[in-house]
């Protein structure tokens, strides 16, 4: 225990001595949660769009009307030159063009079906796609109101619609993508400053030689790694404390379920960052090696596959059974869980035990490597 | 370029000489592009779907095989009440529950107003929305579908909206997304190799070698920053060449334009790394800052994933720092619209800045001596 509590003292000295190291440490996960936690947003609120109104009637005017009024739409531009489209596109001034046709309303008074189209900017698909939802829903309902209102006419009496939804959303009633987004970011730093420290733990004391002083030291394999992983988690704690005041005062946002729990579990799911750095560090020869393999390897897949932003349902299937074996997979259900939804361990064991295994399994294993190495 | 050369040289040689490093350099970038291609998107589908059948009638059979006829809705399960839901929401077994009231066969029947109710996961409030939309819009069409059954009307009355989508028409995500990759992957290898093959020579004390030979520091820098130059840009060729092979994404626009574009990205970038090295005393704190430069803000802040728009004014006026963010516009135009150099002139022009105030200021750090 001794031998460990020296080797600790030297690692703490270091880091202490490391002044531009710390501050680092500390102070990006702060700005970084600030920048990301609000510029993360994928709502998409007020889509730019023109009409090309080839009608000028009653009836075209109410459906533009619908559009604005539905609060997703901004009218950038109302014109009748079809050409204008294509230069609004262009310079990304409009997402999405409505044209309705002449004779819009004449069809309409003689019960046919006119076709109004929309013309959408597909280069970014996730705004294309939740603009055509939406106008897809503004033109069924006016449909619908159309249709209700012919039927009324032809067949007086009381008329309803035969059903309604009643949708109510939980969680996250406002359905702001902020809420969604601060826990994954809080998630993703914890991740990137960890296995950023420990990546390099061992590999730097085999770059620049010393390693092989602390081999003829009686100190044993499990010891020195205990030493090096001691104060990165000490650090990682740290640093979830200081994200979660910081996404308390920067968003207000605090966990709905208990606070201790997701500390208690945050300490489980650096078990495996720790592992995976450490993993990374003891098959690299260089510095600069276990920094690519830890960034192109552990994180840049971490980020993509985990869930943050894009939903592992509608992955390739084979793709699905991989991010299984990523821990920062079951994190994010577990710390989206306790903010968002209030969630206890009887919901997240699951997620917890397989950090668990994971965590040991990684450790253990760079363990093993690493005598072996020595 | 006598001196400049030789440097290169040692340089590349260096490169080489560690074919794991430049695996790495090459080969990882193509394996994620093709990792993140097919695997990921923004489109919602397949939302699980709980549904409480209070009514347990032929209808309302019907309108739950609507819903999970689509490509949007996939049934989870049924539940005979609402007291699980709490758990099934939770535990995330299901995304939306669906309950279908017990008088619903006979409130359409007789010309009432069935009410469902859905209770819907809003956590993720993209999926949460669309699926508010896609129920809404799929349950109005069936209460539509009822009310012209009843009254014995054919067709007639109705407004249909025919979409055409421009420049990505089946909406693929991986059209949207690959010029993003491609700009992170560029971004974060050559930021991340420039600076540590300049600081790696710092720690190993290699430097103070370099500093007596009578080279100046700018020409250490050029020279180091050649092989960098050369490989990213062999990177950025795989990668489009890649995407146009495993993705069908073909270059609308002029490819020397974009290899222009690109190469004018690279030199700040390398410049960018080359003012890291010149903060940085070691590997490690280089690293972390490169890391913490590119990685998390070229995802997250260049519009790659969340629009611009969308963000606050302030952090909009971050995003003005983020070289990815002009590149972006640029290899999007190019790409996607095959439009020329001119409606993105300023963007352009804003990365040019970028790499002459990076070389400038680091050029600058270094003559201060900050190099040794």
């Amino acid at each position: 225990m001794n031998i460990v509590k020296y080797f600790l003292s030297k690692e703490f000295s270091q880091l202490r001595r490391d002044k531009k190291m710390l501050p680092i440490v500390f102070i990006a996960p702060v700005i970084q949660l600030l920048l990301l936690g609000y510029a993360a947003n994928l709502d998409v609120e007020l889509i730019p769009i023109a009409v090309i109104d080839h009608d000028v009637s009653y009836e075209s005017r109410q459906l533009t009307d619908d559009f604005i009024q539905s609060g997703y739409f901004d009218l950038t531009a109302q014109s009748r030159d079809p050409r204008k489209i294509d230069e609004m596109i262009d310079r990304g001034e409009i997402v999405i063009a409505l044209v309705i046709p002449s004779g819009f309303q004449r069809d309409l008074k003689r019960g046919e079906s006119p076709t109004v189209q929309a013309i959408v900017d597909g280069a970014d698909a996730n705004t294309a796609t939740i603009a055509l939802n939406y106008a897809d829903i503004i033109v069924q309902k006016y449909s619908a109101a159309l249709t209700l209102s012919n039927l009324r006419a032809v067949s007086p009496g009381e008329l309803n619609m035969p059903i309604e939804v009643k949708p109510r959303v939980w969680y996250n009633p406002e359905l702001k993508s902020r809420n969604f987004m601060v826990p994954g970011i809080l998630a993703l730093l914890l991740m990137v400053m960890t296995m950023l420290l420990t990546s390099l733990a061992i590999v730097k004391e085999k770059e620049q030689g010393t390693l092989e002083h602390l081999n003829v030291t009686p100190i044993k394999p499990i010891q020195l790694i205990l030493g090096k992983l001691v104060p990165f988690s000490l650090i990682g704690m740290l640093d979830v404390l200081l994200v979660l005041a910081a996404s308390k005062l920067l968003f207000n946002l605090v966990p709905n379920g208990s606070i201790l729990l997701l500390i208690f579990l945050s300490a489980i799911f650096l078990l495996t960052t720790l592992g995976l750095g450490l993993l990374v560090s003891t098959v690299s020869r260089t510095q600069q090696q276990a920094m690519m393999s830890a960034v192109f390897f552990v994180m840049l897949p971490m980020i993509f596959l985990s869930g943050f932003a894009f939903p592992i349902e509608n992955m390739p299937k084979i793709i699905q059974y991989m991010t299984y074996a990523l821990p920062l997979r079951y994190y994010f259900v577990i710390i989206r869980g306790i903010f968002l939804k209030g969630a206890g361990l009887a919901v997240l064991w699951d997620e917890a035990l397989m950090l668990l295994l994971f965590g040991i399994l990684v450790l253990g294993f760079s363990i093993l490597r690493f005598k072996k190495r020595v | 370029m006598k001196i400049i050369l030789p440097i290169a040289k040692k340089e590349f040689r260096q490169i080489v000489r560690d074919p794991r490093t430049l695996g790495v350099l090459v080969f990882i970038p193509i394996f994620l592009l093709l990792m993140f291609g097919y695997a990921i998107s923004l489109d919602v589908k397949h939302i699980s779907l709980e549904v409480v059948d209070c009514s347990h009638t032929a209808a309302s059979r019907s309108l739950v095989r609507k819903l999970s006829a689509t490509e949007y809705f996939d049934i989870a399960g049924y539940a005979d009440s609402t007291d699980t839901a709490d758990y099934i929401l939770e535990s995330g077994e299901a995304e939306c529950i669906l309950v279908i009231p017990v008088d619903y066969h006979r409130q359409i029947t007789r010309g009432g107003t069935a009410e469902l109710q859905v209770l819907i996961d809003g956590s993720n409030s993209n999926i949460g929305a669309t699926a508010m939309g896609y129920i809404q819009r799929i349950i109005q069409d069936v209460s539509v579908q009822i009310l012209k059954g009843k009254r014995g009307m054919e067709t007639g009355g109705g407004v249909e909206l025919r979409s055409r989508v421009w420049f990505n028409p089946e909406l693929r995500s991986p059209v949207f997304l690959i010029p993003g990759l491609i700009s992170l992957i560029l971004m974060v290898t050559a930021v991340i190799s420039t600076a540590m093959s300049i600081v790696r020579e710092k720690e190993q004390g290699t430097m103070e070698q370099l500093i007596v030979a009578p080279i100046n520091p700018l020409q250490l820098v050029i020279g180091k920053t050649i092989p960098y130059t050369i490989l990213s840009l062999v990177i950025a060729v795989m990668i489009l060449m890649a995407g146009s092979i495993f993705f069908n994404i073909e270059i609308q626009g002029s490819f020397g334009l974009l290899m222009l574009v690109s190469f004018i990205f690279l030199l700040g970038c390398l410049g960018l790394g080359v003012l890291i090295s010149t903060i940085a005393d070691s590997q490690q704190v280089a690293f972390m800052l490169a890391t913490i430069i590119t990685l998390l803000p070229t995802f997250i802040l260049s519009g790659f994933i969340f629009p611009i728009k969308n963000m606050p004014v302030p952090i909009q006026a971050v995003t003005y720092i983020i070289p990815a963010r002009y590149y972006l516009v640029a290899l999007r135009g190019i790409m996607l619209k095959g439009t020329g150099i001119a409606p993105f002139l300023d963007d352009v022009a804003a990365l040019l800045l970028f790499a002459v105030l990076t070389m400038t200021v680091s050029a600058f750090r270094m003559k201060k001596g900050r190099l040794a």
